[in-house]
């Protein structure tokens, strides 16, 4: 016995001295172009298991592949948490030679700050995040997407869905259901755009918000749904992560407007169509600034004219006749700047047609209210920073429930 | 079958075990060790399989994650590793002299995460009324109130466990629940956009001495020297130990059970707070429902590990540690999901723990007994049952099975 289990570990400390010796030797090879030298590092909260982070790893992949960096020239680092561990990754990242870190989740941002701070030669950009544009630091960089351009598409289509049914049977009362994760600003902003959206087919419409106080429960998303369908919504649409909802309105037989990515595979029946934000146009153009030595916005919204905002292919059976022509009008006056989605003169609140409203754009603790953002007859989203800040109640829409976490 | 006849032959099983003698040191070492080099072998095999990772990939990926690629990068990692090693330890050290008693407390996770909440929730309120981010009233109170917490969190399953005899390992981890349940309700109302993530808060810094992580990792060798003080040479870590063998001698020699229940949780509570203490006072500067991560059930593994002793626990400790680094990088290097460096950590627990059961007991072959001759197959078949002192080899079992992500929850 105790010969066998010697020679065993002199076998593996032979191994070890083996690899030892290769890495010698790798670590002291390898001179290159500029070009050659870039590194990009991506910090992720969760892996791709998580819809919400393989979002993020796909369009790391695409603009990797339209920069024709190498895998070694893109470090992805996965299952960071918002605590110190994030600041430890950014740091080993630069050590790993990295010119632009990118982060992908809110918590995520005090420690991008704070590694910002100390290496001031590397490029720290975040998405999702709202402290750039009061921090003013030269290598600290905000993103997002104004996803609410893509919700209210995706309402025109569900509102073109809404009206060949009222038109197929005259019974139907239009009233609408939605499935939100947390009453906050982002899925606020998010449902009022796409109620807007069904709206402008359909002007007589109703909504009810259901919210589950999760970004990912599928028992939680699905009850919701159903408690909507009960309630008499007879289209369904959702801001969470799960199934849940799409797949309870196939059960029901119900049309589901999806968000995050297409579920026709799942749901043939009843998908119309989903929006999505496509982070590869930022990842490539965080990319090319910085290979070319030149500034990064610090607040950077992608739009549907920059390709960030997505609707995907629409489903085959659930969509009315003509849908895509005319999301393609709509999408075009959006791009041109002739149609405002916030358009004051579309919405009120509390029966009065918005005139100003302050919204609490530079986060503070109080979360005081300091920016006018009504100017020009819209509602100017996305625009002062790239975090979403629409958090009105307007008419037509009720909120069953509030869920703060 | 039934046909066969009735000899000595035909009764002898093919394989038959029984219990070991006390085995040498060096042995049982050697064993240990051969083990993790064939958990390590396995896992490169799986590597090689799985994702196209070469055997010299393999080790030299684990090196780089330990150890760094450059210079800056060695300095960041092996600091990290050093200081990760230190907060496992930590929390390992505080549910030892539970384990020593023989009370399972699974509950280290929780009890680590309301000592965060209660030092986070110190800093909330009251960081403005100190001008010093690294004001020493402010620490202290960090520290007491952090202490009382974790203390509070484990005193009660012990005080149910002590009166009612309730089970204090589903107790225990039922409190992990509550705890982060706790911990996500106190976020919503210090948070009020609705994001829950308080960020970092901007006092109660323990100071920096020589290098960030240096007097962490200090004030946690300073406590592995006293607990293994506390637990060989003091009258408490002897009565542990009674209590841990056999209650009724307890009682028999005076010693009051239930005191010495709740006083020795009372003390991991406290271990535990100061761990939650050091998280929020030096590292992250803010708690979420992660901020422990599934070490206080890590933490189980290290104790048992180390057979409940403080120094060798430096060393399963600083093992698995080893380990997730080392397989992260793998999986980073190679781009394949996080839940690879899982598999590698649960398959080199499993070979180490599985070891354990060739330390213990002796495996007999029918075919080697022949060889052997009858006289020393009469000797083996009477081996002993039940050596005194020596804990069971199921209770080992039940610790390996324990789920090594606490809550997760978004």
């Amino acid at each position: 016995m105790f010969r066998k289990i010697l020679s065993l570990c002199l076998a593996v400390m032979m191994v070890a001295g083996l690899a030892l010796a290769a890495s010698g030797c790798t670590s002291g090879a390898g001179t290159g172009t500029a070009d050659k030298d870039f590194k990009l590092g991506v910090i992720l909260l969760h892996d791709e298991s998580s819809t919400y982070d393989k979002n993020f790893i796909v369009a790391v992949e695409e603009a990797q592949k339209a920069l024709g960096l190498s895998n070694s020239q893109v470090i992805l680092k996965k299952g960071i948490p918002e605590g110190n561990e994030c600041y430890e990754a950014a740091k080993d990242l630069v050590a790993e030679g990295c010119k632009v870190i990118f982060a992908d989740s809110f918590g995520h941002e005090d420690y991008m700050i704070k590694a910002a701070k100390e290496f001031k030669d590397v490029q720290f950009c975040h998405a999702t995040g709202t402290k750039a544009h009061t921090e003013k630091l030269d290598n600290y960089h905000n993103a997002f997407a104004s996803i609410y351009e893509g919700r209210y598409l995706a309402g025109i289509a569900a509102g073109l869905k809404l009206k060949a049914m009222m038109e197929a049977d005259s019974t139907i009362v239009p009233k609408i259901g939605y499935v939100g994760a947390f009453t906050y600003a982002e899925v606020i902003s998010g449902y009022s755009s796409f109620y807007l959206g069904v709206k402008e087919i359909v002007p007589e419409v109703t909504m009810d918000v259901q919210f589950t106080g999760s970004w990912y429960d599928e028992t939680l998303e699905r009850n919701a749904a159903n408690a909507l369908i009960n309630g008499g919504c007879v289209l369904i649409s959702q801001h969470a992560d799960s199934m849940g909802a799409p797949s309870a309105c196939e059960d029901k037989g119900v049309p589901n407007v999806s968000y995050n990515g297409s579920t026709a595979s799942t749901c043939p029946n009843t998908f119309i169509v989903s929006s999505r934000i496509d982070w590869a146009p930022y990842v490539k153009y965080i990319c090319e600034q910085t290979m070319n030595g030149k500034k990064i916005d610090t607040d950077w919204t992608g739009t549907i004219g920059t390709g960030s905002v997505k609707l995907t292919e629409l489903g085959s059976k659930a969509p009315a006749e003509g849908t895509q022509a005319i999301i393609d009008q709509y999408k075009a006056e959006l791009v041109a700047g002739t149609r405002h989605v916030f358009d004051t003169s579309k919405f009120t609140v509390g029966g009065q047609n918005l005139t100003s409203y302050m919204a609490d754009v530079d986060t503070d603790a109080a979360y005081t209210p300091d920016t006018e953002v009504v100017k020009d007859g819209y509602f100017h989203e996305s625009e002062f920073r790239s975090a979403p800040y629409f958090d009105l109640k307007i008419d037509g829409i009720t909120r069953l429930n509030e869920n703060f976490g | 079958m039934k046909q066969r006849k009735h000899n000595e032959q035909a009764h002898e099983p093919l394989v038959h075990i029984t219990k070991n003698a006390a085995m040498p040191f060096w042995k049982s070492s050697l064993i240990r060790v051969a083990a993790v080099v064939l958990a390590f072998l396995f896992c490169s095999l799986l590597a090689a399989v799985l994702i196209n990772a070469k055997p010299v990939e393999f080790l030299q990926e684990f090196l780089k994650g330990n150890f760094g690629t450059n210079p800056m990068s060695a300095n960041l990692r092996i600091w990290n590793l050093v200081k990760d090693t230190a907060i496992l330890l930590c929390i390992a050290l505080a549910v030892t002299p539970a384990f020593r008693m023989r009370f399972w407390n699974i509950g280290a996770e929780g009890q680590v995460l309301v000592s965060a909440l209660a030092s986070a929730a110190v800093v909330f309120y009251f960081g403005k009324y100190f001008d010093n981010v690294s004001s020493g009233w402010l620490l202290l109170l960090m520290l007491i109130a952090s202490i009382a917490a974790g203390m509070i969190w484990a005193i009660i399953p012990a005080i149910f466990k002590a009166l009612w005899n309730t089970n204090e390992t589903l107790f225990t981890l039922m409190m992990n629940y509550v705890a982060t349940f706790f911990v996500a309700y106190c976020l919503v109302k210090w948070t009020p956009d609705g994001s829950s993530v308080l960020g970092e808060l901007k006092a109660g810094y323990l100071p920096r001495v020589g290098h960030d992580y240096l007097l962490l990792v200090l004030i946690i060798l300073i406590t592995t020297v006293f607990m293994f003080v506390y637990l060989y040479y003091s009258k408490h870590g002897y009565e542990i130990s009674v209590v841990g063998e056999s209650q009724r001698t307890a009682c028999y020699i005076g010693i009051n059970v239930k005191k010495v229940i709740v006083r020795t949780m009372a003390l991991s509570g406290a271990l535990c707070g100061l761990t939650g203490f050091l998280l929020v006072s030096a590292l992250d500067h803010s708690v979420t429902t992660t901020s422990v991560g599934g070490r206080g059930f890590t933490a189980i593994i290290v104790s048992w590990l180390a057979k409940f002793n403080p120094f060798l626990m430096i060393i399963s400790a600083f093992l698995l540690v080893f380990l997730s680094k080392g397989a992260s990088q793998l999986a980073t290097t190679f781009r394949v999901s996080f839940a690879f460096p899982d598999i590698v950590t649960g398959i080199v627990i499993f070979f180490v723990i599985g070891c354990e059961f060739f330390i213990r007991y002796k495996v007999h072959f029918r075919f080697a007994r022949k060889r052997a001759g009858a006289r020393e197959a009469a000797g083996a078949a009477a081996g002993t049952q039940g050596a005194p002192g020596e804990l069971p080899a199921e209770a080992e079992g039940k610790a390996a099975v324990i789920p090594d992500k606490g809550g997760k929850l978004k």
